[in-house]
């Protein structure tokens, strides 16, 4: 993990010095890994994000200081959320709500609080936190009082799918930033969009996008593509495994 | 040590799978039981999601079955002929509860169904165990002889049609309580994750008359093949059959089965029917609790697949 952290400095460093020049101020963002792999001893992984805030002369001077906000979004899913009511004394679902592109992670990182970057309607405009992100749904609801959206996100919050984390980024100077993306064990594998923002008084001054794919390798991979495309062949493959297990539990214990 | 299961889509630790499979191997080897009902609940307490845990429970089950046909086998304690019979009801209970199983899914009631038919199977037939364990205790005490087999006491099931003779078990009966009692068996397996031994048992000895020495190996054929069957039908219609966590479960269950037959045979069989009902009531109200009690999370999610 630090030799990640190492050799992404270093790239954030390398992209600074061969950056292009500009009128304001710009972006300039790396990755340690642009890909993350799942094997069997997979419990998360944590890419690290740094970027590079570029002035020029044409930079005005920013009083209070950059603000960064990291949005990074996972696969989009067709999502069931169901409510248990009690019918008869017994807990069963209920009523249910499909969420048709919600992201399967999500996560939201700044230096400081959205609140304190950014005015409400801007963050609303510019869709960034999990209550702004938009999500289809297969019923008319206001997003701000529906309590399947809540329980949406709540219930994502708590799996670690969904974090805001308004002390994620670290400005190591004033123009120089890391930001650490945890991903957990439970993470879909697919590809993660990395948008980064820069913000000063308030506003976007600049934009800065980059991916992340998680993979499932070797025996992870074979497996789950075997279970999903050749579910017959798979299946009879664990018949004979569970038959050949048995034949030698009995062969090994044979007591007469 | 941490291993990520691949369908079930997370990390759980090795020891502890491999743990509970040498634990309801020895429940199972010491009632000569699949101990499905005890270990897909496990799986499910442990927070697997119940439709992996039964769909990956099947090949679990067959595996421990295996070496029970094969043991029974060496002893000739096998009726072939009437475990074919059931096994044409079997195989097509199992096609049906594998078909249900996989529309209770779509609609969201899977975990409900699973929920409700361990409380009431449970329930009732631990009930009855421990009713029947308690007089055969008592029956002891007295010095009367048990009394399971009486030639003389026919019931309407032997009047049905299509008779057979099954010279292994020395039994006269029609085929068509057979097909039933498969097609059963086979239903409630593949829906529940038990190999239903624990039920046809029973079934074959009070309403069958089949011969206690016969009736285990017998019933552990079709249980054999009911499960071997949910597997492939699971594995080819779900995608929910986690064969990590199966070979874990099945190693440690055929291990933990040797050792399970060798304690059983210290027990009486009274005391071992009467522990059987007990351990089998309270799985079921542990069901009650989780159906009744109110959650404390009453929403839950679930992507659909293929949209990813």
């Amino acid at each position: 993990m630090r030799f990640w952290r190492l050799t992404g400095f270093a790239a954030a460093l390398a992209a600074l010095a061969a950056a292009a020049p500009a009128h304001a101020e710009r972006l300039v963002v790396s990755l340690s890994a642009h890909r993350v792999l799942i094997n069997s001893s997979f419990t998360g992984a944590e890419p690290v994000l740094f970027g590079v805030i570029e002035r020029d002369a044409a930079s005005a001077a920013r009083r209070g200081g950059y603000d960064v906000v990291v949005t990074v979004t996972g696969p989009r899913q067709e999502v069931v959320t169901r409510q248990k009511q009690r019918v008869l004394g017994v807990w069963v679902n209920a009523r249910s709500r499909t969420f048709s592109d919600a992201p399967a992670y999500l996560a939201v990182l700044s230096n400081r609080s959205l609140a304190a970057i950014a005015r409400a309607d801007t963050l609303q405009r510019l869709q960034i936190g999990a209550a702004r992100t938009p999500m289809a749904s297969d019923a008319a609801d206001d997003p701000a009082t529906d309590a399947f959206r809540a329980a949406f996100l709540r219930l994502n919050r708590e799996h670690g799918l969904y974090r805001e984390e308004a002390n994620a980024i670290t400005f190591l100077t004033p123009e120089l930033f890391r930001a650490a993306i945890e991903l957990p064990a439970n993470a879909p594998i697919g590809n993660y969009e990395v948008d980064v923002k820069l913000f000063a008084d308030g506003a976007l001054l600049a934009r800065q996008t980059s991916a992340i794919e998680i993979v499932k390798v070797g025996f992870e991979q074979f497996i789950a593509s075997a279970a999903r495309e050749h579910g017959l062949a798979y299946g009879l493959a664990t018949a004979t495994l569970a038959l050949l297990t048995g034949w030698a539990g009995a062969v090994v214990f044979r007591r007469d | 040590m941490e291993i990520y299961l691949p369908i079930a889509d997370l990390p759980v630790n090795v020891f502890l799978l491999f743990a509970m499979g040498i634990a309801v191997g020895f429940i199972s080897g010491m009632f000569g039981i699949g101990g499905g009902f005890l270990m897909t609940p496990l799986l499910i307490f442990v927070g697997i999601s119940p439709a992996v845990a039964v769909a990956s429970v099947a090949s679990h089950i067959a595996a421990s079955s295996f070496s029970g046909v094969i043991a029974y086998w060496r002893r000739r304690a096998l009726d072939f002929a009437l475990a074919s019979m059931l096994l044409i009801g079997g195989i097509l209970g199992t096609m049906t509860g594998v078909w249900l199983f996989s529309i209770l899914r779509t609609v969201g009631q899977l975990d409900l169904t699973i929920g409700l038919s361990y409380l009431t199977l449970l329930s009732a037939v631990g009930s009855m165990m421990i009713v029947e364990g308690l007089r055969a205790i008592a029956r002891a005490r007295s010095g009367k002889p048990a009394d399971i087999r009486r030639p003389g006491s026919h019931t309407w099931i032997h009047g049905l049609p299509i008779k057979v003779r099954f010279k292994q078990s020395k039994i006269y009966v029609s085929v068509i309580p057979l097909w039933v009692i498969g097609f059963g068996i086979g239903f409630i397996g593949a829906i529940m994750g038990i190999g239903g031994g624990f039920l046809l048992v029973p079934a074959l000895i009070y309403l069958m008359r089949v011969p206690t020495g016969v009736v285990i190996g017998t019933s552990m054929i079709l249980t054999l093949v009911t499960m071997a069957g949910a597997t492939v039908m699971h594995a080819g219609t779900n995608h929910l059959v986690d064969v990590v966590l199966a070979l874990i479960l099945m190693v440690g269950g055929v291990i933990g089965a040797q050792f399970g037959a060798r304690a059983g045979q210290k027990i009486r069989g009274e005391q071992l029917r009467l522990l059987l009902g007990i351990l089998v009531l309270l799985v079921g109200l542990r069901f009650a609790f989780d159906l009744v009690l109110q959650p404390d999370e009453l929403f839950s999610l679930r992507p659909i697949e293929g949209r990813l």
